[in-house]
């Protein structure tokens, strides 16, 4: 039992860094209508621009660990969304009349130029940060002396998940911007007549999905205590599953899958054999897309006409 | 046309940079990861090829040619050592100080022996890289049955009776190095509680941490590369867990201190006894230095495969790769690591693994500098 809940805090701090990211996919799918191929390499910026940022800070000898994050959070933030920004208006905006792969084909050439821009920018080394969050509380300590751990670096990472999740949950459902959202999602056309400013709706997408994959790149690097160029591609796959298991489009169901991956991920090591984790993340999601097609929180599409 | 013209262009401006290099240079290379998780070697290799090349350059080059050194990456990825490997056999190169992954190694070994370059691994250990029975392969650095060997004699003394795991990363360095020291552990009546692999790249472990922590583990084998190791390190210690973490020579540079911070404390690997202290490195040493480098883990070994390589060249009176394998199989070397001899297969005659321990402060020291 105590092995059962130790393996669950893993399982849900892992599927919380992967539901951050899948939120970005899925939001731009459900407008857009196209899977960001370059999202996870915008995460992997998110990481770099925090670790800049943070050794910036400390350099600057600022101690004081929460301002240090709180700072952190907001300028990876502010400048990955300026990213997000700039890949939207240069590679998306200008094919969105185009045909429906232009976009698509567009973003895969995104993120490898993203990727080796990282490259040429930050060199090819991994780049490790001492714990900066170190410390722990024992939950529970078994018969048998299997003590159940939860590291202040977990509580950080599924606070703010829950936090900004709720913050966009708000966003999209209480807002203007939200109900533009929500609008240019069901039909672009009709929301223009409308007196909806759809480029501009579909530009805050992009900035709000940015922003929470660099709330997940800089998690990723307060968890892991390091980041590299070539992390986007992996993150993303592994993101972009949880957004197609969780229904893609649909908010809560992002989180749901990226908490599901996570999880399997996590239990499939723990009872089975870590070698083919992979192999059974992989596997549920076909199994789910067989019998769900349109992932766990997915409403069947409705043929436009 | 247009475009036809501009590739006969390009074509040509390769053909011409291709070339540019000093026609009465002779070009030797050194391929290794430069780029990657593991370039943190790579740069080790490279900074001892270049110091060593500058030194035997000074001291006249090798048949009367000044070296030049051509710098290859191959990232770790055996397909890209291969294209590495044809690449530099194409160019006629004779000589190659590589590479360091021995998953690199050996897939690039066969390239090098069809086109006949001789090939000088600083840091691969894979026994398998010189059982091949291939003319045209030898090492300066000792091999993994013999690593593990000494890692299982270490455990088997000083953790006798606690509960050791196995991990391996399913390379062919590191499931390798996991199996040899598994082999010699059983000989020596220790059965590990737990074997497992994961994947070199993974960053997240926390789900093997905690299973360590079920078995009780007082010693975690790694048989894999320092940024996993290391990450395996930190959720360890994040978890709670005083596990012992033991791996092998992957270990040797400073950026694994990087990515644990202080808790890499106590952390033990196996490496030949630390080059920098010997003797006969001291002036090339202080030459690194004195260029702010910290020699550590393979640059010195690197340094070496050059000097057996230059020397042996010039004892043979020529750069053909089959006579000097021959004359370097038959001679003694002088290197800054001691003298080396090798047997028929390209291994070196003399191995003495030690252990080794990671401070908190970042440093790492034999534990026993005689030797156990």
């Amino acid at each position: 039992m105590d092995y059962f809940a130790q393996q669950l805090i893993n399982g849900l701090v892992l599927g919380s860094i992967y539901g951050l990211i899948a939120i970005g996919y899925t939001m731009v799918y459900g407008i857009v209508g196209m899977i960001n191929f370059a999202h996870g390499d915008i995460f992997m910026i998110g990481g770099f621009i925090a670790l800049i940022s943070f050794l910036i800070l400390v350099s600057i000898g600022l101690t004081a660990v929460p301002v240090i994050l709180l700072i952190v959070l907001l300028v990876s933030m502010a400048i990955t969304a300026l990213y997000g920004w700039t890949v939207e208006r240069i590679a998306y905006r200008p094919l969105r009349h185009s045909f429906r792969l232009a976009p698509m084909l567009s973003a895969i050439g995104m993120s490898f130029v993203l990727t080796n821009y990282s490259q040429v920018a930050q060199g090819a080394r991994v780049k490790p940060v001492p714990p900066i969050i170190t410390g722990g509380h024992t939950l529970h300590e078994g018969a048998e002396g299997f003590v159940v751990q939860l590291s202040n670096v977990q509580i950080v990472v599924v606070i703010t998940t829950i936090v900004l999740l709720l913050l966009f949950t708000w966003l999209v459902s209480r807002t203007r911007l939200g109900r533009d959202m929500r609008a240019c999602e069901q039909d672009q056309t009709m929301a223009a007549l409308l007196g909806v400013d759809v480029d501009r709706t579909i530009s805050m997408t992009f900035v709000i999905g940015a922003a929470l994959a660099a709330v997940a790149g800089m998690m990723y690097l307060l968890y892991y205590g390091l980041v590299d160029f070539f992390m986007g591609f992996v993150a993303g796959i592994k993101a972009f599953t949880a957004a197609v298991l969780g229904g893609i489009g649909s908010l809560p169901g992002a989180m749901l899958g990226g908490l599901a991956i996570g999880l399997i991920e996590t239990f499939w090591s723990a009872y089975f054999s870590v070698e083919y984790k992979d192999v059974a993340a992989f596997s549920i999601l076909i199994v789910v897309l067989i019998f769900l097609p349109t992932g766990l929180l997915g409403r069947p599409e409705i043929e436009k006409v | 046309m247009k475009p036809l013209k501009l590739f006969g262009l390009a074509l040509g401006a390769t053909l011409a940079l291709s070339t540019a290099a000093l026609a009465d240079d002779l070009t030797i290379a050194v391929a290794g990861p430069m780029t990657g998780t593991e370039s943190a070697f790579g740069r080790q290799m490279k900074n001892g090829a270049e110091m060593a090349v500058a030194d035997i350059n000074a001291a006249g080059g090798v048949l009367g040619k000044k070296l030049a050194l051509d710098t290859e990456d191959d990232a770790c990825d055996p397909k890209q050592a291969r294209s590495v490997a044809e690449k530099i056999a194409g160019q006629g190169i004779p000589f190659v100080a590589g590479h360091y992954c021995s998953s690199s190694s050996i897939p690039a070994s066969e390239a090098y022996a069809d086109g006949n370059v001789l090939q000088i691994t600083p840091a691969s250990t894979n026994p398998t890289f010189t059982e091949r029975k291939l003319w045209n392969v030898a090492r300066v650095c000792g091999r993994d049955d013999q690593q593990g060997a000494v890692a299982a004699a270490y455990i088997a003394k000083n953790f006798k009776g606690k509960n050791i795991a196995i991990l391996n990363d399913k390379t062919t360095y590191g499931k390798g190095l996991a199996d040899e020291t598994k082999k010699a552990l059983n000989k020596a009546g220790v059965t590990e509680k737990l074997y497992e692999s994961y994947n070199k790249g993974d960053k997240d472990f926390n789900a093997i941490v905690s299973r360590l922590k079920r078995e009780n583990i007082d010693l975690v084998y790694v048989g894999g590369y320092h940024q996993e190791a290391g990450l395996i390190l930190r959720q360890m210690r994040d978890q709670g867990l005083k596990t012992i973490l033991m791996a092998g020579d992957a270990m040797a540079d400073k950026e694994y201190a990087s990515i644990t911070g202080p808790a890499g404390e106590g952390t033990l690997f196996t490496f030949g006894p630390d080059p920098r202290k010997k003797p006969t490195a001291a002036s090339i040493v202080d030459k690194f230095k004195a260029k702010n480098i910290d020699p550590e883990g393979y640059t010195l070994y690197t340094y070496a495969a050059m000097q057996v390589w230059s020397q042996a060249a010039k004892k043979a009176g020529t750069t053909d790769a089959k006579k000097v394998m021959d004359t370097i199989k038959a001679g003694s070397w002088d290197t800054v690591i001691g003298k080396l001899q090798y047997d028929s297969k390209g291994d070196i005659k003399q191995l003495d693994y030690v252990v080794y321990k990671w401070d908190a402060s970042g440093n790492y020291a034999e534990i026993n500098p005689k030797g156990s």
